[in-house]
């Protein structure tokens, strides 16, 4: 673009507009906003749990005494507040993450579009059927 | 039921005011009466001097979009019955700047939305004796829902990422650059590829979603903007996997 430089590509300012600055905390100014940035913030507890898991594996790998030491550390009321907190985000995130994927996808089939829940649905089938599995095979002994 | 019903306006003059104030207004309460039949009744019978903008007042021009109760909303399909007895609260919208009382500068939004190139972009035109491009239904529909945009700004007064980054092309400009993308009748998807890839476009989006929730024409900017950074990235893709191809 040739005039770029002769037009900035924001709105000059003028002397008689009003022009408001948004505020520092518009992200607790309306409820949809605040659950955007709670949104948003559950990457950084799905990031833990992940990061959890991985040093659970090492310690396994490690043997049995190293494993012993890293299930007492779960034990720590700090861990075990903080694991908590994790597991909302990571349902949470999951949740929104299903709804989302639903949007940002058009599916047609035979030229017509397939509804969100079509997308979403399964989605939430799958998550719910292999949350049971997986508690099925670590509580049935 | 009362006979008035308080409108809390916000007033601005640039000529004496530093900053908008509100000023309080008693109007009749009419069950049928939206908020622009209110703002109307003001500007006839209380105060000449109220500006702001409006037309059509049945959904289609685009021009009363205000805050009301803070809110985005088209002016003229908001009934006060769903405020009262409340006060109503009218404010211009948000993320804007303000020439006076509820009239905004959409300057910014009319340039983002001309570097779309919002028009249908062909190679090389077909001579009218060759008669009319022709479409089908599911052809039209692959684009219809976006094609209802009547450029009304809520959805930059309901986005947050506008109003931190005035750089951002915004909901509706993204959205009416897919419009022309899907039509089947345009060929230039390569043309907008350029403006709507960059950091200030697609990918300053963050997916609030509530450019969405207060379009008053169910547009879906937010789906627009999501399926198009699905398209630019396995554009991107092919680019590596296929760096031959493509072109």
């Amino acid at each position: 673009m040739k005039s770029a430089a002769a037009t900035p590509p924001y709105t000059l300012n003028h002397p008689r507009w009003y022009r408001k600055r948004v505020s520092t905390y518009w992200w607790l100014l309306r409820w949809e906003y605040l659950r955007f940035v709670l949104r948003e913030i559950s990457s950084v507890f799905i990031a833990i749990f992940v990061v959890e898991m991985l040093f659970q594996i090492y310690a396994l790998s490690r043997g049995p005494e190293a494993y012993v030491a890293f299930l007492n550390f779960l034990k720590n009321p700090f861990v075990i507040a903080l694991n908590i907190i994790s597991f909302f985000f990571v349902v949470f995130h999951s949740i929104t993450w299903f709804n989302l994927s639903a949007r940002a996808m058009t599916i047609r089939v035979g030229g017509k579009k397939v509804p969100g829940f079509m997308i979403s649905g399964p989605n939430f089938v799958a998550w719910f059927v292999i949350s049971v599995a997986i508690a099925w095979l670590l509580l049935r002994a | 039921m009362a006979d008035t019903i308080k409108l809390e306006v916000s007033r601005y003059s640039p000529e004496t005011d530093a900053a908008p104030h509100f000023q309080s207004f008693e109007v009749p309460y009419r069950k049928d009466w939206v908020v622009l039949d209110a703002l109307n009744y003001i500007k006839d019978k209380q105060d000449g001097s109220l500006t702001y903008r409006w037309s059509c007042r049945m959904g289609i021009c685009g021009s009363c979009g205000m805050l009301v109760n803070g809110e985005p909303k088209l002016t003229c399909a908001t009934f006060l019955a769903d405020y009262a007895p409340a006060p109503v609260r009218v404010e211009p919208l948000r993320n804007f700047p303000v020439i006076r009382d509820l009239v905004i500068a959409m300057n910014d939004f009319m340039r983002k939305l001309q570097k779309m190139k919002p028009w249908l972009i062909r190679k090389e035109e077909k001579p009218v004796s060759e008669g009319e491009y022709l479409q089908s239904p599911a052809q039209l529909e692959a684009f219809k829902q976006y094609s209802m945009c009547i450029n009304c700004m809520l959805c930059y007064a309901a986005c947050p990422v506008y109003g931190l980054d005035p750089l951002f092309s915004g909901p509706a400009a993204i959205a009416l650059a897919q419009r022309y993308n899907l039509d089947s009748r345009d060929q230039g998807a390569k043309d907008r590829f350029p403006v709507l890839s960059q950091h200030d476009s697609i990918w300053g989006c963050t997916f609030v979603g509530e450019c969405t929730r207060v379009c008053p024409k169910h547009v879906d900017p937010a789906g627009a903007i999501q399926q198009y950074k699905l398209t630019a990235a396995l554009d991107w893709v092919k680019s590596v996997v296929m760096p031959w191809g493509g072109k």
